[in-house]
């Protein structure tokens, strides 16, 4: 018996990748737009997607919601009667911390692209994992609530850096809180530059019309608001 | 705990490329600026190898700094210096810094540091007549007679 070398010299992921260029094919082919959103746990995601989509105009906007377990998430969102549909992470793919494009290729045919304009994906709450994997989606969006503290994009550099929009939620509490927003935007500027952010609270709305417009807009060739 | 993902990825592709033959060593190039734990990926690896041709396969890990370059001004630098393993450095020496340090251009170019790539593998090539190793299993078993007896 011996010992060969062969090359291989391919990505590990390529394989989630595939699988994202065929979630993109079918999104592109549907004509849907889709928005990977995600967060801490806690930080307002759905929050916020109850407050933009209850003013949704005549956008058909579908909800794919990751969670480890439970559908509290999809029962709320499923009273602005728009379709949701709950993948949960522990139902065959080990109670995984994120979603990658195969679990989001499982929960397509529940989906029913045909009768949505914009899907938006909740991703597991969780500020590293599901930084790592596509799903096929035109942008990613993370919310970043001031209760989180100001050092979370120095410490969660990729998931930071890998959202197209970063929403800073909860700026309602800021008056109660020992928080430095000025360093907040700066400590985001050092990882991702080019991030458009927005201020939102998602409880009083006060901010949420520019993520809304930003939200509707995704794949429309809508710039994004200054 | 993605690492588990990133295990079972990295063992599938190497399996792939394996052909139905033993691996022994996988090589992997593992940049820094992805968020995978080299200690936690290779835990999960020996787990998720087990009972497959990677059983006691070797995760060996070249870890890639990171590097940017200014589409700007061109100026190459480390966007995310890492401290020695344990040691505690202070002030802003260490921390991120994705905007060009030199004119503060936003929208650099990684040139490396995202590297999650299975290199190379090693394989065990089998002779035409495949023995099982003789460490393998416990001794006096029923083949190991069945070769005695042949001889004889």
């Amino acid at each position: 018996m011996h010992r060969t070398k062969i090359k291989v010299a391919e990505d590990a992921l390529d394989a989630n990748t595939t699988i994202a260029h065929a979630n993109r094919a079918d999104f592109d082919r549907e004509g849907v737009a889709v928005v990977n959103l995600m967060s801490a746990p806690g930080a307002g995601k759905t929050t916020l997607l109850e407050r933009v989509l209850a003013d949704r105009g005549e956008t058909r906007v579908g909800v794919l919601e990751g969670d480890v377990q439970g559908s509290m998430d999809a029962d709320r969102l499923s009273a602005l009667h728009i379709p949701v549909v709950q993948l949960n992470t522990d139902g065959g793919f080990g109670g995984e911390c994120h979603l990658d494009a195969n679990m989001v290729r499982s929960a397509l045919p529940d989906v029913q692209l045909g009768k949505i304009d914009l899907l938006v994906i909740e991703n597991v709450g969780n500020l590293v994992c599901p930084a790592e994997f596509r799903v096929g989606e035109d942008a990613k969006a993370m919310v970043c609530s001031v209760t989180e503290g100001e050092d979370k994009p120095l410490k969660y550099p990729l998931m930071f850096r890998t959202c197209d929009v970063v929403v800073v939620n909860k700026t309602d509490l800021l008056p109660h809180l020992d928080f430095d927003l000025d360093l907040l935007l700066h400590n985001i500027d050092r990882v991702n530059p080019e991030a458009t952010v927005m201020q939102t609270s998602a409880r009083t709305g006060d901010g949420t019309g520019a993520f809304r417009d930003w939200l509707l807009g995704v794949g429309r060739e809508v710039p994004v608001p200054a | 705990m993605h690492e588990l993902s990133v295990s079972s990825a990295i063992v599938e592709t190497a399996l792939r490329h394996a052909a139905g033959r033993k691996v022994s060593v996988v090589d992997l190039r593992l940049g820094k600026l992805r968020q995978v734990v080299p200690e936690s990926l290779t835990f999960y690896f020996e787990i998720v190898g087990r009972d497959t041709l990677c059983e006691g396969a070797r995760l060996e890990l070249e870890m890639i700094d990171a590097l940017m370059a200014c589409r700007e001004c061109g100026h190459r630098w480390d966007p995310a210096p890492q401290p020695e393993h344990g040691e505690i450095v202070g002030g802003d020496l260490l921390l991120p810094q994705f905007r060009c340090p030199e004119c503060q251009a936003a929208g650099a170019e990684v040139l490396q540091g995202n590297e999650l790539e299975v290199e190379s593998i090693e394989v065990n090539e089998n002779q035409s007549d495949p023995a099982p190793p003789p460490m393998a299993g416990p001794s006096g078993t029923g083949r190991e007679a069945e070769d005695s007896a042949g001889v004889i």
